[in-house]
């Protein structure tokens, strides 16, 4: 299934840095995701667009994690030449993600 | 237990108006902020300086002011901005002769000046670009603009001198949140808890309705009732560091555990380490929870000391890009527009056109996440609203609505563009023969 059946999403930036965080809708489904949702995982997904590295950043009280993308917006908000300068659609990319049931 | 009412009254330099209005007029407020600034905004506002030294402060700062002014003075509910932008002096400037032609009376205006440290580039040649690793060095000749992200204190200071407007330039986001709350409480500048906490207030109120239902909807997933009529937020701060963020019940939008988190996280980084220029807040071990409807109470956050330096935007000239868009229909549609992709690149190769970076998308198929991640047919799509109007302003007016659907419409919307140029248009039409006298005229000299 899709990521974004259980969890949402929303994107950040500060210079060529974007910041995806994911959430989940219920606080069970925390513990599979942060297994199946690895910052490995999330770099391979976002591999054509986030030239950096990814850092995952945990947040189990509120059960949501926190990605940085380094190198992901086309040289920053200043400067790209993407429709989407800030990146702001890649939180529904992340969402995209198909994930296994039963991980 | 004492608690002090703040208002977010503006997500970004264009937002909505009337918001913030219901908010100071029902809201019973102690304080309204107005966030204005973002990365670039500053430089573009220095640009604006140096062509006319009175101006380089938000251009709605005379429109907002005008409404705000009066409620101000009814409802007693100080106002705190970054819509100073280049120019704080000037914005007070141009809010104290608004104050007089609106006919008031006993209003102390402050603009909160320092952060501008062009003058002083020099030193700073050797600095490392944040975004890039190089030196500064590389983009010297085309600096137009350095502007520091300075914290709370200024703006305590000048409520301490009893203020009831204040402008800042380059003030951090949350700063404007932390100094009412460090006057009202009168905290020390070591209290790095409850500055961590204020910040996280701020935080949550920065970004206007992107935690109200704003930037968060997704039919069938994460429904808003009355999106459109989404209101700004509300934060009930208590002397114990916990905080509330509501919004008013007749106002549209929602305020709920998961609108909270999404913002709480937005921009952050590392949750464990936000910086500022007041504290490095620490926000993960958050706690959020819903006591009410539209009413959530955050919990749970500290602070570390803080790094003891500023970030500071420097604004450089970087040349021009244009965007070119041209439509294809029908089957076969993607062909053509390859077919078309393909004559650009060969006439600008032909024609010798330099540039430092070409980038072609196709828009409705590949156009967010490139071609290679959208080969799984990942749909997206692009709105486009156009509109003819008597005014450049009323123009203006309904792209801004556009751009409005960043902070207050649905999730994860991006690539907003508005261009509004003249129209000259033809009207034809026939007139009697004999109503045309041609004469000739000439200039003597």
């Amino acid at each position: 299934m899709k990521l974004k059946e259980l969890a949402h999403s929303r994107t950040g930036d500060k210079g060529n840095i974007s910041n995806v965080s994911l959430i989940v809708y219920h606080s069970e489904d925390y513990e599979r995701l942060r297994q199946a949702v690895t910052a490995e995982r999330v770099k391979d997904h976002f591999k054509d667009i986030v030239k950096g590295e990814v850092i995952r950043y945990e947040l189990p009280k509120i059960g949501a994690m926190n990605f940085v993308m380094q190198e992901a917006l086309g040289g920053g908000v200043t400067r790209s030449l993407s429709l989407d300068r800030h990146g702001k659609s890649l939180s529904s990319y992340l969402l995209e993600m198909e994930i296994s049931l039963e991980s | 237990m004492k608690a002090i009412r703040i208002g977010g009254g503006a997500g970004y330099a264009g937002d909505r108006i009337e918001p913030a209005l219901d908010l100071m007029e029902k809201g019973n407020l102690d304080y309204i902020i107005f966030e204005c600034l973002a990365e670039r905004t500053i430089a573009l506002a220095q640009k604006e300086k140096q062509k006319n030294p009175s101006k380089g402060y938000n251009p709605l700062l005379e429109y907002r002011m005008e409404k705000v002014l009066p409620l101000y003075i009814s409802k007693d509910c100080r106002v705190i901005t970054n819509m100073g932008a280049a120019n704080p002096v000037g914005a007070a400037r141009a809010v104290k002769e608004m104050a007089l032609k609106l006919g008031l009376r006993n209003l102390k205006i402050a603009a909160v000046t320092g952060d501008d440290v062009f003058l002083n580039i020099e030193q700073y040649l050797d600095s490392t670009i944040m975004e890039t690793g190089m030196p500064l060095r590389e983009r010297y000749p085309d600096i137009i603009s350095a502007n520091a992200y300075i914290g709370a204190e200024g703006i305590v200071r000048a409520l301490k001198e009893g203020a009831h407007i204040i402008i800042t330039g380059r003030a951090s986001d949350p700063s404007l949140t932390v100094a009412p709350l460090v006057h009202e409480f009168g905290w020390e500048w070591t209290d790095y808890e409850r500055l961590g906490q204020a910040t996280a207030a701020g935080h949550l109120l920065e970004c206007g309705a992107q935690v109200t239902g704003g930037y968060f909807a997704e039919p069938g997933y994460k429904d808003v009732p009355e999106l459109w009529n989404a209101g700004f937020p509300i934060s009930e701060f208590h002397e114990n560091g916990d905080f509330t963020v509501s919004k008013l019940d007749e106002a549209g939008g929602l305020i709920s555990t998961a609108t909270v988190k999404e913002q709480l996280l937005y921009e952050i980084h590392d949750p464990e380490s936000y910086l500022t220029p007041d504290v490095v807040a620490d926000f993960s071990q958050a706690t959020v929870e819903e006591i009410s409807a539209n009413n959530v109470i955050v919990k749970g956050i500290s602070g570390k000391r803080k790094s003891g330096y500023y970030k500071t935007s420097v604004g450089y000239e970087d040349g021009y890009i244009v965007e070119a868009e041209i439509s294809y229909g029908g089957s076969g549609c993607m062909n053509r527009a390859k077919l078309a992709e393909e004559i650009v690149r060969k006439r600008i190769a032909y024609t010798n056109l330099p540039y430092e970076d070409l980038k072609i998308d196709y828009i409705g198929n590949s156009s967010l996440y490139g071609e290679k991640t959208s080969i799984n047919l990942i749909p997206e799509v692009r709105l486009r609203v156009a509109a003819r109007c008597e005014e450049r302003k009323e123009a203006m007016a309904i792209g801004q609505e556009v751009e409005a659907l960043y902070t207050n419409g649905p999730a994860g919307g991006g690539g907003v563009r508005v261009h509004v140029e003249e129209v000259i248009s033809i009207a034809s039409i026939l007139i009697p023969e004999a109503d045309v006298r041609v004469d000739v005229v000439y200039e003597e000299l």
